[in-house]
């Protein structure tokens, strides 16, 4: 069984707010999830090739045409906005 | 006849001999959704008026008397978790209730190319997690073989509109099973291709080493239709390639067909396995080989899958800040920003994920979770490459039982988990897997469907559906 700040913990890493009940069902839910993958335990060793997986694909490093509508619908969605630009809070 | 009930081809044929136009069509799903939709709960939204635009367009291309490719005017319906210029796409989650997608997913430009109409955005679970569409936070979808009954998911809207003859064919997605098993629930055909045969540009990602788009169809040979037009290699997809088709003919006689034992264990249902089984004797019958065979990973797959697929999506849902787009909560701060607008936005499902997708990623669990998983899944591709040396195609069912009461595993996320156990090996692999009727429970006054798995080796989605085409036939249920 994983603890309430254990949850706590994972849910601030993961930026969500839970309420105090959803913390409560958290705590059973992973718990359960977790123990159930304990059957990996069973699974037999290897050993991964890293760095085999599979070959880079990679595009030319040049600008492509895109139409002007498609920055104006991007910038469209922003909640905040001003001027075409996404308006975001201050960090520092 | 019913225009309702014809295929894409027969639909071509109909707009050459100009028995009907697209408009016609159209018009007949459009009443159609009208009709029976409330029911169903099929769509979130029904794009009419972009629907009704395309089908005039159609009729041109059409009327001038040239040749025109195969889903020019025939009306689909669209997951929506796939981009459709200027129209929602929701994911069926609160965070981007109101999103309006910027561009075209490619799939959607290539059938917008072929002249396709676009009927509406169909329900799934929100951000494709989840086995029924119970998970949707905006609708719920009925099966329309029994509307106490899901329809499967995560594409459950998707195969309910075929289902209920809303749309032709549709598009949905599949991460762990979200196209085959609705397929399976609802009757209708359904392929998840080889990963990287479609391109995945424009899909609100979930799971993006799993993800694929593929058809939901009323046959075989529509499902192929709409395949042939979808996939290919995209640049702006680097995981997509074009395939190497391999246009030979495949007969069901000279085959090997394997059937895994792991597939026939405890769990599942007796009906569903004697439904499967007498389809496999089909097989045997028509002259295929069966081979018993063995894909001794399978018992690890669900916990390997529950691993890499919510480790992938507490990543991939990062993107959901309250800032760039979707539903944002004001706050002071910026972190409380994201907490707010994320702890508001997202389902209890979605959140379950990334709450394990970050814990199996965050440090000191790493190892023993997220890597083991990828261990596992090395051997689970084992398993396949091992199989399809000696098999030509591997038969199973879909889902260990059929579709269930809506409520009925409302409340335990892993008793839901485990509808997906036949499932999401194909996605971990990485290799094409397709569901069809293969036969029906009686319950109530109808029957509940019942879907066989056909699973290929990579890139040979022509070889399974030319199999699922033969035992298409033999089974008659169409």
């Amino acid at each position: 069984m994983i603890s309430k700040d254990e949850v706590k913990h994972i849910a601030k890493l993961a930026r969500l707010e839970l309420t105090e009940k959803e913390v409560e069902k958290m705590q059973k839910d992973l718990s359960a999830i977790l123990d159930y993958f304990d059957i990996l335990k069973k699974a037999p060793k290897i050993q991964i090739k890293t760095g085999k997986a599979g070959k880079n694909v990679l595009r030319k490093d040049e600008a492509v045409e895109r139409p002007a509508s498609l920055a104006n619908n991007l910038v469209a969605q922003a909640p905040d906005k001003k001027d075409g630009y996404v308006k975001v809070k201050a960090i520092l | 006849m019913d225009i309702l009930d014809l295929t894409i081809k027969q639909l071509h044929e109909g707009f050459k001999k100009k028995q009907f136009t697209s408009v016609d069509v159209t018009k007949a799903y459009l009443d159609n959704i009208k009709k029976s939709d409330g029911k169903i709960g099929a769509y979130l939204a029904v794009t009419e008026k972009l629907a009704l635009g395309q089908a005039e367009k159609a009729d041109k291309i059409i009327s001038s008397g040239k040749d025109f490719p195969l889903l020019c005017g025939v009306p689909c319906a669209i997951k929506d978790n796939i981009l459709v210029e200027g129209q929602q796409a929701t994911a069926a989650s609160k965070i981007l209730e109101n999103y309006v997608a910027p561009y075209d997913a490619t799939i959607i430009k290539k059938l917008k190319e072929q002249g396709a109409v676009i009927l509406g955005k169909t329900n799934l679970d929100e951000f494709a997690m989840g086995a029924s569409t119970e998970n949707s936070a905006l609708k719920e979808t009925r099966n329309p073989h029994d509307t106490t009954r899901v329809p499967g998911g995560s594409s459950g809207g998707s195969a309910a509109a075929v289902a209920a003859k809303e749309a032709c064919y549709a598009l949905g997605t599949d991460t762990g099973g979200s196209i085959r098993q609705p397929a399976s629930f609802c009757g209708v055909v359904g392929l998840k291709p080889t990963y990287g045969a479609v391109s995945r540009y424009g899909l609100i990602a979930f799971a993006s080493s799993l993800d694929q788009a593929g058809p939901l169809a009323k046959t075989v040979e529509d499902a192929k239709i709409v395949f042939d037009a979808i996939s290919g290699k995209d640049p702006l997809d680097a995981t997509s390639v074009e395939p190497k088709i391999l246009n030979l003919k495949f007969e069901i006689k000279n085959l090997k067909i394997g059937v895994p034992k792991e597939y026939f264990g405890k769990g599942i249902d007796k009906d569903v396995e004697k439904i499967i089984k007498d389809a496999i004797e089909k097989a045997k019958t028509a002259g295929a080989k069966i081979v018993p065979i063995s894909l001794p990973s399978t018992d690890y797959a669900l916990a390997c899958y529950y691993i890499i697929a919510p480790s992938e999506a507490s990543a991939n849902l990062a993107r959901y800040d309250g800032i760039k787009y979707g539903l944002s909560k004001p706050a002071d701060a910026l972190l409380d920003v994201y907490l707010k607008s994320r702890g508001v936005g997202f389902g209890a499902e979605v959140k379950r994920r990334i709450m394990i997708g970050t814990y199996a990623l965050s440090s000191g669990y790493y190892d023993a979770y997220y890597k083991k998983a990828q261990e596992v899944r090395e051997l689970i591709r084992q398993d396949f490459k091992k199989a399809f040396d000696k098999v030509d195609v591997i038969f199973g069912p879909v889902s260990p039982f059929p579709a269930f009461k809506i409520g009925e595993k409302g409340s335990d996320p892993l008793s839901m988990y485990l509808a997906d156990i036949y499932t999401v090996s194909a996605n971990l692999a990485g290799v094409p897997a397709l569901s069809i009727p293969a036969g029906g429970i009686p319950s109530g006054s109808g029957k509940l469907p019942i879907g066989l798995q056909i699973i290929g080796n990579y890139f040979e989605e022509n070889k399974v559906l030319s199999i699922a085409g033969e035992m298409e036939k033999m089974l008659q249920l169409i």
